[in-house]
């Protein structure tokens, strides 16, 4: 149980609670970017499932995230809310069923093959809402009622959003960490470092994987329907493979192979690009904000082999343990 | 569909197959060989075409201008930029997960985007063809067809077979492809495979970037360019079959005539129809058409 209150389960519960405290004092523009942001952490730990813990590296997360938005907003009525109780796992539902799709066909493949195959039934969903009426096309459609759950939940309310969605990304951490030490998630872990072993040991390693792309779907989906109720409006781009480039950059930027890799990461991408981006600090150069962003990723993989979960790590031989590869080294000689 | 037109829209897809191939032979030698994954590929396709643009006026007072020595010093800028390049940013990532490497590059694609922003601006800009290449030549009685789009074919032809050449037959080319098969082996047999992979990354990046100087007067010059091309080029060469030239070859013609004509025939599902092939072929054959191991 002392390794519950480790450093790790310590950070993360710090985070949480000072995520639960923010509304207090945020205002409602910050409010806005941390509910964004919190639903890219829960997007980005969908995808750590895939990459970091099953070595399955998905190019497509966008589509099962865009999928999630777009039922959200398809399957609202015009004039009223919807009611939570079907349209949240409408959305989870259909992300999952487009996941068990593509997994079952995709899985086929391997490494980088299986990268683009997963990027091709993305583009093929992206190019289904792009180029046809079925969703309003290149302009997107708005939702102008949010959804609701009786007098309890009203999503219409910032705050109320805030909240839902900041239960749903401890949720997430919580389900995923569960399922990651259950025996599903140790398979998952075996599959990741060596899948032929896997398989000599009796293990039909096929359903495992597509069962762990389609949960990784669902909660893509999840996080697609917070974040249309958040806009209140979808368009295509969220569909783009930019997306799941941008998704993939923040859990190796967090570090992979860590759920709260996927969290820190999502935070830093986000907030590295609006630290670039505030005119407040860099005036006039502000615009070139992608320079600033490019350098510093440059020299997160130069400094930190682990990605920025491994930053402790770092400091900790810088401050402490800078002698003992010095002796090493001398013993060698 | 009358006979002039398709054949026009054969000589498209033609040029814009060789084209394609043409970038993705630098993506076939940084990723198939060396098996870095690449995002800044389309930046070096993107620098190629800005060099197009930004060195004309510079080489034009300097030695008094011409089309081909613009390729030329563009060329050797972009062998030097590849050669530094993978000196500075990739040299210690090999030993490491892949996926750092993804990082690094799409690091360096913002700082490219960026740079180019800051030296050239965001304006779209046109580049001329050259005077003896401006022409068209006539098909039928009122179609015509621009001379610098069969040169561009020619060129394009041309190089494939000169690396083509290059790999089979040499003995460059024989180390470099023992070198993607097994590194510490060849390194053991005496081969400074360090300097081997720095070279097959400058000609990697001189590929790319010489793909976007020459399709600089065809396609014009604007920021956002290399994103297009790299996702394409990744097609390409995942479709033929990872480290395949051949391979690459064939995906490149395939996705330039089904590109061409889903324009045309079926314009609605354009877009869609090179994913489509894609996915239909992986799951046909899963390691591409070519497979090389």
């Amino acid at each position: 149980m002392d390794k519950f209150f480790s450093g790790q389960f310590l950070f993360v519960g710090l985070l949480f609670a000072g995520l639960a405290l923010y509304p207090l004092f945020g205002s409602s523009y910050g409010l806005d970017l941390v509910s964004k942001i919190m639903i890219y952490a829960i997007l980005a730990m969908s995808l750590e499932l895939l990459v970091g813990s099953t070595g399955l590296v998905c190019f497509g997360q966008a589509a099962f995230f865009g999928i999630g938005a777009y039922i959200a907003v398809l399957f609202s009525p015009e004039s009223e809310s919807a009611s939570l109780l079907w349209l949240l796992p409408a959305s989870i539902l259909a992300a999952a069923t487009y996941a068990l799709f593509v997994g079952a066909l995709s899985l086929r493949t391997k490494g980088v093959y299986f990268i683009m195959v997963t990027l091709a039934f993305a583009q093929m969903a992206y190019y289904v809402v792009h180029d046809t009426k079925l969703g309003g096309g290149t302009d997107g459609i708005y939702l102008y009622f949010k959804p609701i759950l009786g007098s309890v939940i009203d999503l219409n309310d910032a705050k109320v959003l805030y909240f839902f969605t900041w239960v749903f990304l401890v949720w997430t951490f919580v389900f995923l960490a569960i399922l990651l030490r259950s025996h599903f998630g140790r398979v998952l872990a075996g599959i990741r470092i060596n899948e032929q072993r896997m398989r000599a040991s009796g293990f039909s390693t096929y359903p495992y994987k597509l069962a762990a792309f389609t949960t990784s779907g669902g909660i893509a989906g999840l996080a697609g329907f917070l974040f249309a109720v958040k806009d209140g409006f979808v368009n295509p781009e969220m569909m783009s493979w930019h997306l799941s480039g941008a998704l993939l950059i923040m859990i190796i930027l967090g570090g992979l192979g860590h759920l709260r890799g996927a969290i820190i990461g999502a935070f830093a991408f986000v907030f590295l690009q609006e630290f670039f981006k505030s005119p407040a600090i860099f005036g006039d150069f502000a615009k070139h904000w992608q320079l600033g962003l490019g350098l510093t990723i440059i020299a997160c993989v130069a400094l930190l082999p682990k990605g920025l979960v491994g930053l402790p790590e770092v400091l900790r031989k810088r401050l402490y343990g800078s002698r003992q590869p010095r002796d090493a080294q001398v013993v060698l000689k | 569909m009358d006979l002039s037109i398709f054949l026009i829209q054969c000589l498209n897809s033609l040029q814009y197959g060789l084209l394609l191939f043409l970038v993705a032979m630098g993506l076939t030698l940084i990723f198939g060989i060396m098996g870095v994954i690449n995002l800044a590929h389309g930046s070096f396709y993107m620098i190629g075409a800005y060099m197009a643009y930004a060195l004309s006026p510079i080489v034009a007072s300097a030695f008094g201008g011409g089309f081909f020595s613009v390729l030329i010093i563009g060329l050797v800028l972009a062998v030097i930029l590849g050669y530094f390049l993978e000196w500075a940013f990739f040299s210690f990532l090999y030993d490491r997960d892949h996926l750092q490497q993804v990082l690094m590059t799409y690091g360096l694609i913002l700082v490219f985007e960026e740079l180019r922003s800051l030296l050239v601006g965001d304006d779209v800009h046109g580049v001329q063809p050259p005077d003896f290449l401006a022409g068209v030549i006539p098909l039928g009685d009122v179609m015509t067809y621009p001379v610098y789009r069969l040169f561009i074919s020619a060129v394009c032809l041309l190089l494939a077979l000169g690396m083509y050449y290059i790999f089979t037959r040499t003995r460059l080319g024989m180390m470099i492809r023992a070198g993607s098969t097994n590194r510490e082996m060849v390194q053991s047999l005496g081969i400074d495979i360090k300097l081997l992979y720095r070279i097959v990354f400058a000609a990697g990046v001189a590929l790319a970037a010489f793909a976007g100087m020459i399709s600089a007067p065809v396609s014009t010059v604007y920021p956002g360019m290399g994103s297009q091309v790299l996702i394409i080029c990744f097609v390409v060469v995942v479709i033929g079959g990872i480290g395949s030239i051949r391979g690459a070859f064939l995906a490149a013609m395939l996705i330039g005539f089904v590109d061409t004509f889903g324009k045309v025939l079926l314009p609605e599902a354009a877009g869609v129809l090179v994913y489509v092939l894609m996915a239909l072929i992986l799951l046909w054959k899963p390691d591409g058409l070519f497979k090389t191991s």
